[in-house]
């Protein structure tokens, strides 16, 4: 159960060996979070993070394997993590994510396929059953994990941006609609985070690390903030970013990168 | 069928539960088929004890009733009564609850479950040591059980927070009153010390006793105190006793909705200090303005905006009254707004395996959600109590963390042993027991 401070005991993680989520989950655990299925791809990957997690306090961290590229899982996938979890879902965070490689998709329909599933289909089937099951349970919470990219698409990485933006945009719907129901949806929307997922790529303006981004959304937790920027101040640079003129705006985009 | 979010006082942890509000045991019984089910009173406990997500909440107000006061003040009420009902009756004909916490709009299901304390703790125990006997539904039957009767199931009920089933009818005692007013001695303090000296010495003369104790004053100013202690009042010749109307006294404090912030607070406790006498003798107060001086506001919780507010409630043994001390000069020192805080002395705990006093001393305070630092520093005065022998009030719990709840109810497997035994298959869940893993 969450207590007074919305410190969730029970959290399910799709996409539990990510970067960003392993560090919100050890600082949940190291409040108050106990139980927290991780589901995902790579048993080692899996095994490890909950390890992680146990070390930072967590009691059980049951693992659950499934692959975003086929989207027609999603809905038996969380019926397994709400069953590992044994109990009340108090925070389910989606997470997974397929940076993807633009300049190679972008000609290519099966990966362009692969993209979509991994960053939009699958997540958007997850959270069609999750909604269910909390609306069953009376309460929960859900925090997916959207990005930056997805405010205005840039060109050198339209497939990630694109369908984040769609998820976003479904997201923003969604935690509308769960308004007055006991189950709130709250986005993250973090910049360039230094993960094994951006290794490589050239540093952007504002990049943080993988704590920083936890910290600011433990807080965007606490407060119920329906949009959680990291690092905050990226809120504001969108805010002017959006409304660029294009010529302006792929001006500045190719400089970043 | 009625789906409805619920909070506790404290407004904090909302959840949407199925409510019904059963009249008769046969109800009761009905919907004790479902599962999780829990019983709900006034909902003034502060925390998430009264309300189950995705559940069924058996509101209790349905199960009415007061039978006459015998000559030796013995009545059976109707668990749903509150006991503001039972003091409009009862008083008019000299009789009292023996036993009222801070307010009068409890249920008597409620005063039961949470084994509420008053006043007069140090002299007369809790309220479930006034009780004679109870009629309980639980999901493997209906009994009656007393003292004597089902021991072990009639203590673990009084405390038990509704998880052993729930209750319809209660018979308790009275005490004889022949006045509605109470005679009260007041006393301020600079020191946190001398009050504590105060009460441990003259607490015995006196019935009622409680001093208000300001946290929020740092320095010099640490910890002074407003003591107040009193009697009813004997005066046989007056007019017959009159129940407390239910009065409408102005908010004490000008902070609007979600502006209570450490600036308001502090002058909110300077005024209530600057208002004391240093002290004074034989004044006489209504029942109301002595017992339930909140109760003239109606709805107050909502002055602590939309994140709601916390109580800590604590209480240790007298070899550990240093606890009091630390706590009240941590919280000082961090900086999170706090009204005055109540500090009280409790006499022996009874046979309750979770019921809350102890003999020694209880502090209680009102934190307002928000400041990010106050999770963590209750969470460090949970360790400064459970290091102490002490505990704190699961009626007032919002945020405790399940592994300090068996240091700090050491009988709490035998609570356990008790509950799975009228309801084996644990229908009855509540939010909180799912917060500390209590089923
Ligand atoms: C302003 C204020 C001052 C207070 N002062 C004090 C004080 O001085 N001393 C003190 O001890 N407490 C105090 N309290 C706490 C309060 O007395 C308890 O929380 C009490 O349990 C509230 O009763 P309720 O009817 O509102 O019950 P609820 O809050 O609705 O429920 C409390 C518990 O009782 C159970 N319950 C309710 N009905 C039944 C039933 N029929 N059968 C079985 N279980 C049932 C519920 O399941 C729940 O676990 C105070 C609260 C407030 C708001």
């Amino acid at each position: 159960m969450d207590n007074a401070f919305a410190q969730p005991q029970t959290v399910v993680v799709l996409g539990g060996s990510s970067d960003i989520a392993r560090a919100i989950v050890r600082k949940l655990c190291a409040e108050r979070a106990r139980t927290v299925v991780l589901a995902g791809r790579d048993a080692t990957l899996l095994e490890r993070a909950g390890e992680e997690a146990r070390d930072f306090g967590a009691t059980s961290t049951p693992v659950i394997l499934f692959d975003a590229l086929d989207p027609s899982n999603a809905g038996t996938t969380i019926d397994r993590c709400f069953e590992a979890a044994g109990g009340q879902v108090d925070l389910v965070i989606v997470a997974l994510g397929l940076l993807g490689q633009q300049s190679h998709d972008e000609s290519d329909v099966a990966a362009t396929l692969a993209m979509m599933n991994v960053n939009f289909t699958w997540p958007v089937a997850a959270l069609t059953r999750v909604r269910s099951h909390l609306l069953d349970q009376g309460r929960g919470r859900i925090l997916v994990l959207s990005s930056v990219a997805s405010v205005r698409v840039r060109a050198s990485a339209y497939l990630y941006g694109g369908a984040k933006a769609g998820l976003d945009r479904l997201c923003q719907g969604m935690a509308d609609s769960l308004r007055g129901t006991g189950v709130s949806l709250q986005l993250v929307r973090p910049g360039v985070v230094r993960t094994r997922m951006t290794e490589g790529l050239s540093p952007a303006p504002f990049t943080t690390g993988v704590n920083e981004v936890a910290d600011v959304v433990m807080k965007g937790l606490a407060d119920s903030r329906a949009v959680i920027w990291s690092p905050p101040i990226l809120r504001y640079v969108f805010a002017v970013l959006r409304h660029l003129p294009g010529v302006l705006w792929r001006m500045v985009m190719d400089r970043a990168n | 069928m009625n789906r409805q979010q619920l909070t506790g006082w404290g407004r904090t942890a909302p959840s949407f539960a199925t409510v019904v509000r059963p009249s008769s045991d046969e109800e009761v019984a009905r919907w004790l088929g479902e599962a999780p089910v829990i019983a709900r009173g006034l909902g003034r406990s502060y925390g998430d004890a009264a309300q189950v997500a995705g559940g069924v909440v058996l509101d209790n107000s349905g199960l009415r009733g007061m039978g006459p006061i015998s000559p030796d003040g013995v009545v059976t009420v109707g668990a749903g009564l509150s006991l503001d009902e039972i003091i409009t009756t009862a008083l008019p004909q000299g009789w009292f609850v023996p036993v009222t916490p801070g307010t009068r709009q409890v249920s008597v299901g409620g005063a039961i479950a949470a084994d509420v304390h008053g006043k007069n703790h140090h002299r007369d125990g809790s309220f479930g040591d006034h009780v004679l006997e109870m009629h309980l539904v639980t999901p493997t039957g209906e009994r009656t059980v007393s003292p004597t009767v089902d021991p072990d199931l009639f203590w673990a009920t009084l405390g038990g927070m509704g998880l052993t089933g729930v209750v319809t009818r209660v018979t308790l005692r009275l005490i004889r009153v022949t006045s509605d007013r109470v005679l009260v001695d007041t006393d301020r303090f600079d020191t946190l010390d001398e009050v504590m000296a105060a009460m441990v010495s003259g607490d015995d003369d006196y019935r009622y006793s409680v001093a208000w104790v300001d946290c929020m004053t740092r320095g010099k100013s640490m910890g002074r105190a407003i003591l107040t202690r009193g009697e009813h009042l004997d005066d046989s010749s007056a007019d017959a006793p009159r129940a407390p109307r239910p009065a409408r006294l102005a908010v004490p404090f000008s902070a609007p909705p979600g502006l209570l912030n450490p600036l308001s607070i502090r002058l909110f406790n300077e005024a209530w200090f600057r208002k004391a006498p240093r002290q004074r003798r034989g004044e006489i107060q209504s029942l109301g303005a002595f017992f339930h001086p909140l109760d003239g506001v109606a709805d107050w919780n909502r002055l602590y905006g939309p994140r709601g507010f916390v109580q800590y409630q604590f209480a240790v043994s007298d070899a550990h009254a240093d606890t009091v001390v630390e706590a009240i000069s941590r919280l000082s020192a961090s900086g999170v707004p706090s009204f005055l805080a109540v500090l009280k002395r409790f006499g022996p705990g009874n046979s309750g395996p979770l019921s809350f006093p102890i003999a020694g001393w209880t502090l209680a305070l009102d934190l307002p959600v928000g400041p990010s630092r106050l999770p963590g520093v209750l969470d460090d005065l949970d360790d400064l109590v459970v290091g102490a022998g002490g505990r704190v009030y699961l009626a007032k719990d919002a945020r405790l963390r399940p592994d300090r709840l068996r240091a700090m109810y050491p009988r709490l497997d035998h609570f356990l042993e008790v509950a799975r035994r009228v309801d084996p298959e644990g229908r009855l869940v509540s939010d909180l027991s799912r917060r500390l893993n209590l089923r």
